[in-house]
């Protein structure tokens, strides 16, 4: 499903990431770890094409609409309600009953109740559940998460370990300094330096 | 296509919701083509001919759109939003269209108020010059907003812009006055619709080379 052969990208003069290989396969689980700037934010951009190497090769055998990023910014229109961006991000990627399938992720993230109020007036906390409620929209089949368990509370967290368990033919990769919360999900790592 | 046209109405869509509730660019666009019509209105010299009035007005028009181009791009650079887009199954000309539409109904907004305001001040509006603003919306939106999201990727964004845009849409001033003035317009409305259309295809093309990191 991906594969990445001596992969890097550079940013200007300064090369971010260097001579990556690894491949992973339906229903795999990546735990990418490093230290700030090593490149996990990068990695992940690049497996979800907003970036495009500058060394070496990357196959990603998957349509764009079957990918569910988290990145660090929640990627939601503050003036826009939590139900309307959910709205509009399945209509793009044409998700059938999305109105039902948004009610649903709202509830089980416990923004029901805040869904008609614009994500300006929201908490950090609240901001990623939505993000992950976007992330999740579509049931994509390789969801790509950096640092998810950013901003969370503890009941957030356990909704995202539980999502995060139940993975099923779903490819993940998840970039974390938190290894010791996704540790039990994965099934590969990856360390960068 | 039905998917495609879909996608550019729930992106222009959007966007006119939320400048419904900032209201960020159209009340800052009336405010400035106004105030800039009644300036030159006292600027100009008693007397002075309907030719200093149309070329105002087309000056105004032009400075008033880069308020719209401008901030086309800003707040989905900013906050991120472009990356949620670009992820999205669409195809990446649909986010250019709809945008380039949201301007383009931002547009038609100011000069629902200033082509009223240049009668006022100036000289009555006629099919010529009514025409000719139409046309030269199209072309203004177009590349402005291709142009516009080159800009927004830097940090000098308010500097870039007018310095790419205004070299380029010199046609459209040069159109549009000519469209306003001259004793035949209609090779001057041709002229516009003509750019507009290559514009238009070129902007349509290049927006995916533009966006990609």
């Amino acid at each position: 499903m991906i594969r990445a052969y001596g992969l890097g990208r550079r940013f200007g003069e300064r090369r971010v990431l260097k001579g990556i290989d690894f491949q992973l396969g339906q229903g795999e689980f990546l735990l990418v770890t490093g230290p700030n700037g090593s490149g996990k934010t990068t990695l992940l951009r690049l497996l979800a094409g907003l970036l495009a190497p500058t060394d070496g090769t990357l196959e990603v055998e998957i349509d764009r609409g079957r990918v569910g990023f988290l990145g660090h910014e929640p990627l939601l229109y503050r003036h826009l309600t939590a139900l309307e961006n959910l709205d509009l991000y399945g209509r793009l990627y044409r998700v059938s009953e999305r109105r039902e399938r948004a009610g649903m992720l709202l509830e089980r993230y416990g923004l029901w109740e805040v869904r008609a109020e614009p994500t300006a007036s929201f908490s950090r906390g609240m901001m990623q559940r939505l993000a992950l409620c976007r992330t999740l929209l579509h049931q994509p089949e390789l969801l790509l998460l950096d640092e998810p368990f950013s901003a969370l509370d503890t009941q957030g967290a356990e909704l995202l370990d539980a999502e995060l368990g139940g993975n099923g033919p779903r490819t993940v990769v998840v970039a974390s300094h938190q290894p010791e919360r996704i540790a039990a999900h994965s099934t590969r790592r990856l360390a960068l330096t | 296509m039905t998917g495609y046209l879909s996608d550019v109405a729930a992106l222009a869509r959007k966007d006119l919701v939320v400048e419904l509730r900032t209201r960020d660019t159209v009340p800052a666009m009336l405010l400035f083509i106004v105030a800039a019509l009644v300036v030159f209105h006292f600027a100009l010299p008693e007397g002075s001919s309907r030719l200093a009035a149309g070329g105002m007005l087309w000056i105004a028009l032009l400075f008033t759109a880069l308020l719209a181009l401008v901030r086309a791009f800003v707040g989905e650079r900013e906050e991120g939003t472009l990356d949620g887009l670009l992820l999205a199954p669409c195809d990446r000309s649909a986010i250019w269209l709809g945008k380039t539409l949201s301007v383009l109904a931002f547009l038609l907004f100011a000069e629902a108020v200033a082509l009223p305001a240049f009668a006022l001040f100036y000289e009555p509006l006629t099919w010529e010059l009514v025409a000719g603003v139409a046309l030269a919306n199209v072309g203004i939106a177009t590349v402005g907003t291709l142009l516009g999201a080159m800009a927004a990727a830097t940090r000098a964004r308010e500097l870039l812009l007018p310095l790419l845009f205004l070299p380029v849409a010199l046609p459209l001033v040069i159109g549009g006055v000519g469209a306003t003035l001259a004793d035949e317009p209609g090779r001057y409305l041709a002229f516009l619709a003509l750019y507009d259309l290559i514009f238009a295809i070129l902007s349509w093309a290049s927006f995916e080379y533009v966006v990609t990191e």
